[in-house]
């Protein structure tokens, strides 16, 4: 079975109405549980009847996170290829009919800012595109892995939906994982955030885990776009997807991200607002629900939310991050993705990170585990 | 109390550690010279080899400490076979800790990949000690491929959840002609020192020292587990009776 057909069990609108009738018990039941939580109780840890827990919440979660993954943070930081793209997506600054500057990296320009990244200290590289197939397709994207390989242990990329074959390919260069956002999970209005471009053919992207998995890479991110529809039910969604795919691919690992809508060049504002105060629930709820899932936080939030997240579930971080292709380096000046809300470098959030008693990680790979090896067994 | 030997190595402590999970490198450091332990394990994906000031390494150059590289990340034979010849070449010790767990949800080890990867890395002349699951015949096996000592699980890799395999560790180190190093799930110096008891030859501890308040004197206090644990075995402990009992009821007639 792939993942869709088991999608369409589920109702939106039955899956949010059993979220909000969640009660304080069923909260309570969720949080005094020995051992593994099911998908309903992740619905009353991100309830509103939950909201009256958060301490309790956030004590479990910070608990269960050092136990896993102990007093460390991974650091990691984005490197914006291109910000061509075909899609019209209303919240995106990268959007087609956004009248701005486009620029695809050249060989030359990748490498100027692979060597800016790498005096910040960064070994873990997350490399991101719009979707402009004929310019930035899989062949631009082999090209620029091969390229970046020696400077990093670990490389991800966060670009267009690629086939399960593209995928293996990009495997065997030395890719590591892919980031793959639903953006939301409510089919119907889905389309009305994705008009025109390939992005608009929801089937096809709630489908790439799948294919990820199918391919064989080693870790599969997955989240969703805070801010275009309820928060809860979409969040309900992305846990349900993760618990698929963990039981279906068992040799895969799994991250999430929580992107809270940005202000970015002719976007309009968020219809679903979320607060801090929700955020920190969630993270919560996802590490009680999920011990072993990684769970990032990039510069969309702020410092002071970001100081006093990251004790409470948080596995990953971003820093210095510039969302615009040659931002480090080659064009510092061009527009960026969204608007970074935290721009501290990356030697003032690993300092920050030890004054918690955490230690930074910037390498918890090695690119000799993904050597195409000869057969010696 | 009496020294362990492993291949060609002769230990004191009998307390293995790992080097992952600490707040910062200076206090891995501190807390691993506490505990005593002189046998320290190291994953080759954290440390980078290229890089003569890496702060990992750094940290451990001391005597007291023996360098274990791990394979920690790989997920079948070829991968592990690969990682132990960089780390062979990048740390300068044929010593190896053989883990293979495919499965990131709970880390256990798969059996069948480690014992093809125990059979190729001996014969390439390294020391291998493979982290495994509590099961008595995997453990002869590896036994028979060559291995330098077995390292069957407690319980899951940072669980704290002791010695759930007991029954099975019991039998393992009864038949075992290696050394027996309890690995994964000891979470209190108590559940070390059970270990110990029961005869294990060694015992393999990180997260419950990296992840506690004060990591320094947790490291003592496994320390002292362990050193008791091995003396009460050493003196042989009395035998476990649920209650009292006359001393012979079914022979007291012959006296």
């Amino acid at each position: 079975m792939n993942f869709e057909k088991h999608f369409n069990k589920f109702s939106w609108e039955e899956v949010k109405e059993s979220i909000y009738s969640k009660t304080s018990s069923d909260v309570e039941i969720a949080l005094r549980k020995k051992g593994k939580r099911t998908l309903e109780d992740f619905k009353a840890l991100i309830s509103p009847a939950a909201s009256d827990y958060l301490e309790e919440m956030a004590q479990l979660s910070h608990n269960i996170t050092q136990k896993r993954f102990g007093k460390t943070l991974q650091m990691y930081i984005p490197l914006y290829l291109s910000n061509e793209c075909q899609n019209i997506c209303t919240y995106c600054g990268f959007s087609f009919d956004n009248k701005i500057a486009r620029r695809t990296l050249t060989n030359e320009e990748i490498l100027k800012e692979v060597a800016e990244i790498k005096k910040l200290g960064f070994d873990h590289v997350l490399l991101v595109t719009g979707e402009a197939n004929k310019t930035v397709g899989v062949e631009y994207l082999k090209n620029a892995i091969k390229l970046i390989r020696p400077y990093f242990s670990n490389i991800s990329i966060e670009v267009q939906p690629l086939e399960q074959n593209e995928y293996a390919e990009l495997i065997t260069l030395g890719l590591y994982s892919v980031l793959v956002y639903q953006e939301t999970y409510h089919r119907e209005n889905y389309s009305l955030h994705h008009t025109k471009g390939k992005k608009s053919n929801f089937s096809y992207r709630i489908e790439t885990p799948e294919r990820l998995g199918n391919a064989g890479v080693h870790k599969i991110g997955v989240g969703i776009l805070i801010g275009l529809e309820d928060w809860r039910t979409d969040s309900f969604f992305t846990a349900m997807h993760l618990d698929y795919l963990e039981k279906k691919f068992w040799q895969t690992k799994y991250s999430i991200s929580f992107p809270r809508l940005r202000p970015a060049e002719g976007v309009e504002l968020p219809k679903n607002f979320m607060s801090d105060k929700e955020l920190a629930q969630l993270i919560c709820a996802y590490r009680i629900f999920d011990e072993e899932v990684e769970l990032s936080l990039s510069t969309r939030e702020s410092p002071s939310f970001r100081d006093n997240i990251i004790k409470l579930g948080i596995t990953s971080v971003s820093a210095g991050s510039k969302t615009n292709p040659g931002g480090y380096a080659v064009a510092p000046e061009s527009l960026e993705q969204f608007e970074i809300n935290d721009d501290r470098s990356p030697m003032e959030i690993a300092s920050m990170i030890r004054t918690k008693g955490y230690e930074a990680v910037w390498k918890d790979w090695d690119r000799t585990y993904q050597i195409e090896k000869e057969n010696t067994l | 109390m009496g020294k362990l030997k492993i291949a060609d190595k002769i230990f004191s402590s009998r307390l293995f550690t790992g080097t992952g999970k600490f707040g910062s490198s200076a206090m891995m450091e501190k807390a691993l010279l506490a505990s005593g332990s002189e046998l320290v394990t190291v994953a080759l994906k954290r440390v980078d080899i290229n890089n003569d000031n890496d702060d990992i390494l750094k940290h451990l150059s001391h005597s007291q400490f023996n360098l274990l590289p791990n394979t920690s990340g790989v997920r079948n034979a070829k991968e592990a076979v690969f990682a132990a010849q960089m780390a062979r070449e990048a740390l300068e010790t044929n010593w190896l800790k053989l883990e293979i767990h495919p499965d990131p949800k709970y880390l256990l080890p798969d059996p069948i990949e480690t014992l093809k990867a125990a059979e190729e890395l001996v014969k390439l002349g390294f020391v291998v000690l493979p982290y495994c699951n509590a099961d008595a015949v995997l453990c002869k096996r590896l036994e028979e491929s060559g291995c330098a000592a077995v390292m069957p699980l407690g319980s899951p890799i940072g669980s704290n959840n002791g010695l759930q395999t007991k029954a099975m560790l019991e039998i393992i180190i009864e038949q075992s002609n290696i050394p027996v190093v309890v690995d994964a799930g000891i979470g209190a110096p108590s559940h070390a020192a059970e270990a110990m008891e029961m005869g294990a030859d060694a015992v393999l501890v990180n997260t419950a020292i990296a992840v506690a308040n004060d990591p320094v004197q947790m490291g003592i206090a496994f320390k002292l587990a362990v050193e008791a644990g091995r003396m009460a075995y050493e003196a042989k402990l009395g035998g476990r009776k649920k209650i009292a009992e006359a001393s012979s009821p079914l022979t007291a007639f012959l006296d």
